[in-house]
């Protein structure tokens, strides 16, 4: 009589991966409501496509690459990166400029450092970036809320005909940086300002944030990262918190509440490939972070710092890595630097 | 050193050594130029003729300099071909010069000259090593220009503009605008893009030659089977 013999583990867990990809896409649920409410269908058709191309890229790298296609296209990491940059994309983006951030996030920022868990940069700010620097003007017209139509909307993505001026607004972030000459109190009743933060932008960062904390209490991430950016973006809003005149930095709550603050906190520095890895790792990570997106909101060249910020510190991951390893149970710390007293 | 033969040096500088997507030399003036193909032509002419005549002086010299102070006579040889060329693209090409700026005197500390100068043209007589130099420098100057032209396309939609900066008034409506309504993809144009650009240059040529390999093999006729030994150590496949 043969029996069979099976050697341990016995417990077979589901796909891990796909099911930690799937609780994130269920995550952006929240804000993807929000800005559907706001924008109109925008947003779904900036993710529809995104999606699709991704895939797509994916597919036909990954057959460039020899590797297993369905396998990868199943565990649904290329489906995240592609609805995370199409939620920091501009609604109504031009499809041309949605197809480019992704396929370079997609091909240069994953596939060519040799795919899912091996890429040192967030791909999907890859892609950010790279159409941000490429093409300012598409990337900082954002509707105002309630305005644009569906046809309207098609013929901007299609490259018919551009959204009408008054449909389209600088963001908060982008007023407060090129103000020179209006206090805090009088930007409040320029039309880009909410009650909190940027218009808009207030309520998809509170929408962000409620994702967030179902992915925090799902234990998908530690909240070291998230805690960093948030508290070091607070302390440092707060420092650097020079009044209400007319060169005011903003308040903390206007920073916590604008932009990509939330979305960055919550979906892109709690990536587990290209952040730190250790607790207190992830923590230093967030604080860099942190630091440099107001640092870049406040002096820097651009209104928003998040993809910048995330991309240099993920170059800094490495080196925080090696200073933060953990002790082994057992063992003394190792020494770094050079070994005095011997 | 029994000196190489013409064609070997062709092979060598065109393809199977070529300084810029082999060597991976003379990198600083292969991105910081090659942001369109007037200005890659430039520099890369500039570049190709310093190298062949340095080349030249470094052959002639090459039995009455002493070893130790060889690199000093050879940098002097070149510094003072590139203080020529830098003169001459000042007197017939102004503004061409005023574009390329800091990068015509850098010519004199491009690897891939002094690479030459050292490794080639110290150890042969003065014709093989002009010819090595012409070769190596038209290797680098096409790489240059295919990537200032790549970068140029994909950055702003036209090809060749503003040749009549090097090639005089005759050249002022080479300009080929393939996309109209081009918004202009920044990122070419900016220094990543030359990163990029010469990583998919390089990863194209080695795609080639593996390719070129694999054929190869596939034509070459089978090994004659010999007799077979039974392996001890090694992988069990």
């Amino acid at each position: 009589m043969a029996l069979p013999r099976i050697t341990s583990p016995h417990a077979k867990g589901p796909s891990r991966t796909q099911r930690v990809m799937l609780l994130v896409l269920a995550a952006t649920l929240p804000g993807v409501i929000v800005l559907t409410w706001l924008y109109g269908a925008g947003t779904l058709i900036n993710m529809a496509w995104a999606c699709a191309a991704a895939l797509g890229f994916e597919a036909a790298i990954l057959k460039l690459r020899q590797r297993p296609v369905g396998f990868f296209l199943r565990d649904g990491s290329v489906l995240v990166t592609a609805v995370l940059l199409a939620l920091a994309l501009p609604p109504y983006s031009p499809w041309w400029l949605t197809l480019i951030a992704t396929g370079c996030a997609v091909v240069f920022g994953k596939q060519l450092y040799g795919g899912l868990g091996q890429n040192p940069f967030n791909p999907a700010m890859i892609g950010y970036v790279v159409v941000l620097i490429s093409f300012p003007v598409e990337m900082t017209t954002w509707p105002v809320p309630h305005s644009v139509g569906l046809g309207a909307g098609l013929q901007h993505i299609l490259g018919i005909a551009s959204l009408p001026d008054g449909w389209t607004q600088a963001t908060a972030l982008d007023v407060l940086k090129v103000n020179k000459s209006l206090t805090i109190d009088e930007l409040w009743s320029n039309p880009a300002f909410g009650h909190f933060g940027g218009i808009g932008s207030e309520v998809v960062n509170l929408a962000f944030l409620a994702g967030g904390l179902f992915l925090l209490h799902k234990r998908l991430f530690s909240w070291h990262a998230p805690v960093g950016m948030l508290a070091a973006l607070v302390v440092m809003s707060l420092v650097f918190w020079n009044g209400s005149g007319s060169d005011s930095n903003g308040s903390p709550l206007f920073h916590l509440l604008s932009g990509a603050t939330m979305l960055g906190a919550f979906f892109i520095v709690t990536d587990p490939v290209s952040s730190a890895t250790s607790s207190l790792g992830r923590l230093i990570f967030g604080v860099g972070v942190g630091i440099l997106v107001y640092v870049i909101r406040a002096w820097g060249g651009y209104p928003d710092g998040v993809a910048f910020g995330v991309l240099l510190m993920n170059l800094a991951a490495p080196t925080i890595d090696y200073y933060t390893r953990p002790r082994t149970y057992g063992h003394r710390k190792a020494e770094r630097g050079l070994k005095l007293g011997e | 050193m029994s000196a190489p033969s013409y064609r070997e040096l062709t092979v060598n500088g065109l393809w199977k050594n070529n300084p810029a997507l082999v060597q991976l030399l003379g990198l600083c003036p292969l991105l910081g130029v090659s942001n369109s193909a007037v200005n890659a032509l430039g520099l890369g002419l500039a570049t190709m003729l310093v190298l062949t005549c340095s080349n030249i002086g470094v052959s002639l010299v090459r039995g009455v300099v002493n070893t130790a102070v060889r690199l000093p006579a050879f940098v002097m040889i070149i510094a003072a071909l590139t203080t020529c060329i830098e003169l001459l693209m000042q007197a017939f090409t102004y503004e061409l010069y005023q574009i390329l700026g800091i990068f015509i005197p850098l010519i004199t500390t491009n690897c891939v000259i002094l690479g030459r100068a050292d490794g080639f043209a110290a150890k042969h007589n003065p014709l093989i090593a002009g010819f090595d130099g012409l070769v190596m420098g038209i290797g680098f100057c096409l790489v240059l220009v295919v990537l200032g032209g790549l970068r140029e396309l994909f950055g702003t939609g036209a090809l060749f503009a503003n040749m009549h900066l090097l090639f005089g008034p005759i050249a002022a409506d080479w300009q080929i605008t393939l996309f109209s309504d081009y918004k202009g993809f920044l990122l070419a144009i900016l220094p990543p893009g030359a990163f990029i650009v010469l990583g998919l240059l390089i990863a194209l040529k080695n795609r080639i030659d593996q390719q070129l390999a694999e054929r190869a093999r596939a034509t070459q006729p089978a090994a004659p089977a010999t007799s077979r030994r039974v392996r001890v150590t090694g992988v069990i496949e």
